[in-house]
């Protein structure tokens, strides 16, 4: 009697489930069609052209050919690097210290800094990014203090300084934020028991804090650097018209000139060489850790 | 030593905080100046906001930017949310796999995203419009609006839909009167998430529009090339309206904190009498 009791309940359990998981399929569909549906359509586009008549299509490596070839673009992808570089290792200086201090505050006070910092990442980036056209033009707020100090007309907006200050103060939040977690989550009992093993304030730094938060580092690396790789509008409203990045590149062949296959392989280049350098930072990680394991 | 220390980060946060907010509140302050200048304040006045109502270009990309958003986060909180119930019930494989494809949208760059879409609409000859714009702010929302459901559902006991329908429940009324009031604060802030993002969009509206339909964003790129301090104006509002919601998102833990204290106070109180 009871075995029959519990047959009937599993059997309810099971079309239960069955039913809430039927929930799923209109997003499962939705999803294959709007988000994976578009990457292969980027992947498709750029190993093809727009054929004949008879073929609509022609599988093709011309793109990628005449993106390497090309020394133009070849320039435009090394600045575009250079540049994320910078700032990255920009936002790693400003924002470790800010971090350290946001962690080492009180839980009341740390949600409050942590708050702040968040506020300004959910504005509109353009708008964060156009604010500062204001002041950095000739007579802004930037140029009026630098004339105090002795640097008279300087101009920086429309320059490569201006598109640096841009990016680094659109994506230092992220690189706070990472750091700020992983130091957050440290055990505090870590930093005593070096204390009593004698190490002073510099050695345990380098050799406790230091590591552990080396994991909030490296997203926070990754959420400065790819951004900053693919930005568009940041040099376009900062540098002008002349300072052009792989973003701009990729925005004027699909908006402009319209050769979406080129476009396409452009993306594609890009988005290989960010996988391929987040798994250098990764491999570059992950030997550091096994190295102080080792000590 | 300790002391100094702490005045050295004290003095590198405040420093920071005038970094990140000196410009959003110049952008505010300018979008009162009573000249063209961005640079030089001249007197207040509201006339770039005046200028702002009256342009019919502008109010078409108001309207159209909160339109789009309210549309998309209806749609994407009611789809997401349904979706992220539904998946935690599916298979292990079936919910991996499209948690994988979910995460895309968040881990490309911006700018990939909006191509892979803009190439979609093309490819099925959809032609681009408030239409596109639409469809494609759905798509990017509703990951977020599952990343925000999901945590709550994985924490729901599990056998609460089978207790509610030993109970004689419905399985309908299992989900819309058992689980989704238990998740309610996630589809809440997954809501919250979802308009935001969505009013503040630029890179993917900016490729997947046409036939001349913009959000403010749009606007704001289009108009930057220009001196014009009606952006001031537009910018400031887009300021005000997310500031806003942030500011309600962060102080909802609190007032329901507030509400259950008093609730157990007052329960407490009649207990005593």
């Amino acid at each position: 009697m009871h075995a029959v009791a519990q047959l009937i309940h599993r059997n309810k359990g099971d079309t239960l489930l069955k039913r809430f998981s039927q929930l799923a399929v209109p997003y499962i569909v939705w999803s294959v069609i709007m988000l994976l549906l578009p990457m292969v359509l980027v992947v498709f586009y750029a190993f093809t052209d727009t054929g004949n008549a008879i073929l609509t299509f022609q599988f093709t490596l011309r793109h990628f050919v005449r993106f390497f070839t090309d020394p133009d673009f070849l320039l435009v992808l090394w600045r575009s690097l250079k540049i994320a570089f910078k700032t990255t290792v920009i936002c790693v200086i400003l924002g470790y210290p800010v971090a350290y201090f946001i962690a080492n505050s009180s839980d009341r006070m740390r949600n409050m800094l942590v708050l702040a910092i968040t506020l300004p990442t959910w504005i509109n980036m353009l708008v964060r990014t156009y604010a500062w056209i204001g002041l950095l033009s000739k007579g802004g707020l930037f140029s009026t203090l630098l004339g105090y100090i002795g640097f008279k007309d300087v101009e920086i907006l429309y320059t490569e300084t201006a598109v640096l200050l841009g990016m680094v103060y659109n994506f230092l939040p992220f690189m706070i934020l990472q750091i700020n977690t992983s130091l957050s989550k440290m055990d505090h009992s870590l930093l005593e028991a070096a204390a009593d093993l004698g190490a002073n304030g510099v050695h345990s730094f380098l050799k406790v804090t230091l590591p552990l938060s080396l994991p909030g580092v490296i997203s926070g690396i990754s959420l400065v650097f790819l951004p900053a790789v693919s930005s568009f509008f940041i040099p376009k409203l900062l540098g002008g018209g002349q300072y052009f990045l792989i973003g701009n590149v990729i925005e004027n062949q699909f908006i402009t000139v319209g050769e979406w296959n080129f476009g396409s392989a452009i993306s594609v280049i890009m988005a290989v060489i960010m996988m391929l350098s987040m798994y250098l930072v990764r491999t570059l990680e992950l030997r550091n850790s096994g190295g102080v394991r080792e000590a | 030593m300790k002391k100094n220390k702490r005045i050295f980060g004290k003095i590198v946060m405040i420093l920071s905080l005038v970094f990140f907010y000196l410009p959003i509140v110049c952008v505010v302050i300018f979008s009162f100046n009573g000249s063209k200048s961005l640079t030089v304040m001249k007197g207040f006045s509201l006339q770039w906001y005046e200028r702002l109502f009256r342009d019919s270009q502008m109010m078409e990309s108001v309207y159209t930017t909160v339109l789009v958003a309210v549309i998309a986060t209806v749609v994407s909180t009611f789809t997401g949310t349904l979706a992220a119930v539904g998946l935690s019930k599916s298979r292990r494989v079936v919910k991996d796999l499209v948690l994988q494809i979910n995460d895309f949208p968040i881990m490309n760059p911006e700018i990939v995203t909006a191509i892979g879409l803009m190439l979609f609409f093309i490819t099925m000859r959809i032609e681009r419009g408030l239409m596109t714009m639409i469809l494609a702010h759905i798509a990017f929302c509703i990951p977020y609006v599952i990343l925000s459901v999901m945590p709550k559902i994985r924490s729901l006991d599990p056998n609460l839909a089978d207790a509610a329908m030993d109970l004689g429940a419905t399985p309908w009324q299992a989900l819309t009167k058992v689980i989704v009031p238990q998740i309610m604060p996630g589809v809440f802030s997954g809501a919250l998430i979802a308009f935001t993002m969505s009013f503040d969009d630029f890179i993917i509206s900016y490729f997947v529009t046409g036939r001349g339909v913009k959000n403010l964003s749009i606007m704001v790129y289009t108009m930057s090339k220009r001196v014009n301090p009606t952006i001031n104006a537009i910018s400031s509002l887009i300021i005000g309206v997310i500031t806003l919601i942030l500011i309600i998102i962060n102080l909802i833990p609190f007032i329901r904190e507030r509400m259950t204290a008093r609730k157990k106070a007052a329960e407490t109180g009649t207990a005593e009498e």
